[in-house]
């Protein structure tokens, strides 16, 4: 399945520790992500895949631990550095996330006009470009609050793309949209990393989806990593947390009394 | 009893908490201002202009028709007030020197608050809700750069514009209500307020006009930032925003009065 994947380790965490208010969210996590590979970081609702996320693109400080992006760790970096460090990666946020006030043409020029020195012209072609390979040609004058949900994620996919980045995050791509929909995007990332060769983290709990996708499966559960591995060697684990995602069993957990009463009372007990 | 104090360490450390993230907001927006082309992200012109036209320009209509109400009013109750001393000619005097140390910047500053802080806070809280904060922030732009940075230069150069509008309109509703009951034209009015100002006077109106602007900056964005809780979190910080801007203007504005008459 892997192509062009090297062995070289293009995103490296290590024992990453973090909180929300007291909360510890994230118990020490290890993982890697190899060039050109395709991650998929799946679990149910509050394992934490969505905070993974959020610290892989620097938007929070961790508690400890540290974070590789492209051999440097991002959590002792400056803001110039991190500033460099964002042209090479692409974010496609869940909701799109796009500008409400920008057109879509304007939106996928937005990076560009940041962090380079293009004209306007050569801009406009090459956010043409980029609409031509999520399939939204001609749609770059209207604006997002015009388009329907797959669209809004492709013309979202078009701009974390627009620089060529060499590392694509991906929220949730196939939420809230219906399956030919979904499916197209996945041949969407799948095309995009055989062309451009870019190493793609995807986090989504669509289990089709990700099958689909992934070279490699992590399998997150309350803040620790279950596995990580191959789609077959998900497929076939044994572990039981990971049957009942993959086979949509609901959590049967055995009632502890003095948990419980404590829980409805509001005291200990 | 234990509770209350409880309740009052945790209000005073929230307290605490939004103040220093208020004034680190105003120092990394100065910040972006003065050294963003040393870090590659110099704030754009064109966002200053535009938020200028937003928060300005649209803004005249509305700040002409309550500054010149707001000077006819003083002009009546002014009159009514003085005639039992005999002394209605002074209600120039009065009106010149209200209106430009006080009333103009007040309302000005109220009216932006209400026009233009709810809109901030509700289109950042927005924009916080909707991840393109977030987006911003991976794309390599720094929101304060990008959102607060413009929109102080624009509130800082609009507030004391509109200030001076006010100031004009305001004795100009005096002079209409003035002329009528006097017998006196509106120039012979207009010309006799000019001559009992003086620079002074005008600059304490736009000395507060420039503090007004950076409360309405900073509250109305720290308070778009800091939402959270979907629309009805928009809302609420929407509402908090107004009624904290109003309350700081006019808390501000007796301060500054006491000292501004002192010197």
């Amino acid at each position: 399945m892997i192509t062009e994947a090297s062995t070289e380790n293009v995103i490296e965490v290590e024992n990453l520790v973090t909180h929300y208010g007291d909360t510890q969210i994230l118990n020490g996590i290890n993982f890697s992500v190899k060039r050109g590979e395709i991650m998929v970081i799946m679990g149910g609702s509050g394992s934490g895949k969505s905070t993974l996320l959020r610290y892989l693109l620097g938007l929070n400080t961790p508690t400890s631990g540290c974070i590789k992006l492209l051999g440097k760790d991002i959590t002792q970096m400056s803001t110039n550095e991190m500033h460099d460090m964002r042209k090479n990666m692409g974010v496609a946020f869940q909701g799109g996330a796009l500008f409400g006030s920008m057109t879509v043409g304007e939106n996928i020029q937005l990076p560009l006009c940041e962090h380079t020195r293009l004209d306007e012209n050569t801009m406009r072609i090459m956010s043409r470009m980029k609409l031509e390979v999520v399939n939204l040609a001609g749609f770059e004058d209207l604006m997002p609050s015009q388009l329907s949900g797959g669209m809004i994620k492709r013309a979202a996919l078009a701009r974390a793309i627009i620089m060529d980045p060499k590392l694509l995050f991906f929220d949730e791509p196939s939420a809230g949209l219906d399956p030919v929909v979904a499916a197209e995007l996945d041949e969407l990332i799948l095309r995009l990393r055989d062309a451009m060769n870019m190493t793609i983290v995807v986090v989504t709990h669509e289990l089709d989806s990700a099958f689909k996708i992934a070279d490699r499966i992590t399998v997150l559960d309350q803040g620790d990593i279950l596995m990580c591995g191959t789609v077959d060697e998900v497929r076939n684990s044994d572990n039981e947390r990971i049957h009942n995602l993959l086979n949509r069993k609901p959590k049967t957990e055995v009632v502890d009394v003095d948990a419980y009463l404590q829980r409805l009372t509001g005291h200990g007990v | 009893m234990k509770n209350i104090f409880t309740q009052l360490g945790k209000k005073t450390v929230d307290v605490i908490e939004e103040l220093g993230y208020v004034f680190m907001l105003f120092y990394e927006a100065v910040g972006w201002l003065l050294l963003g082309k040393f870090r590659h992200q110099s704030v754009r012109l064109r966002h200053v202009f535009h938020e200028t036209v937003q928060i300005g320009v649209q803004a005249v209509p509305i700040a002409i028709i309550l500054c010149f109400s707001v000077g006819m009013m003083l002009a009546i109750q002014g009159l009514e007030t003085l005639e039992r001393y005999g002394a209605q000619s002074q209600v120039v005097t009065g009106i010149a020197l209200s209106v430009t140390r006080e009333f103009s910047a007040l309302i000005i500053g109220i009216l932006v608050a209400g026009r233009s802080g709810s809109s901030i806070t509700a289109r950042i809280g927005t924009m916080t809700e909707s991840q393109e904060i977030d987006a911003l922030q991976v794309i390599g732009i720094q929101p304060v750069r990008y959102l607060a940075a413009p929109l102080l230069v624009a509130m800082i150069i609009v507030m004391p514009s509109l200030t001076i509008i006010g100031d004009l309109m305001g004795m100009l509703g005096g002079a209409i209500y003035t002329s009528y009951e006097l017998n006196m034209t509106v120039a012979t009015y207009m010309e006799r307020s000019f001559a009992v100002i003086d620079v002074y006077d005008v600059m304490q109106g736009l000395m507060k006009s420039i503090v007004f602007a950076i409360i309405i900056v900073l509250v109305s964005i720290s308070n778009g930032f800091q939402v959270s809780g979907g629309a009805e979190g928009v809302g609420k910080a929407t509402t908090r925003s107004v009624v904290l801007s109003v309350s700081f203007i006019v808390i501000a504005d007796m301060i500054f009065t006491f000292f501004l008459t002192r010197i």
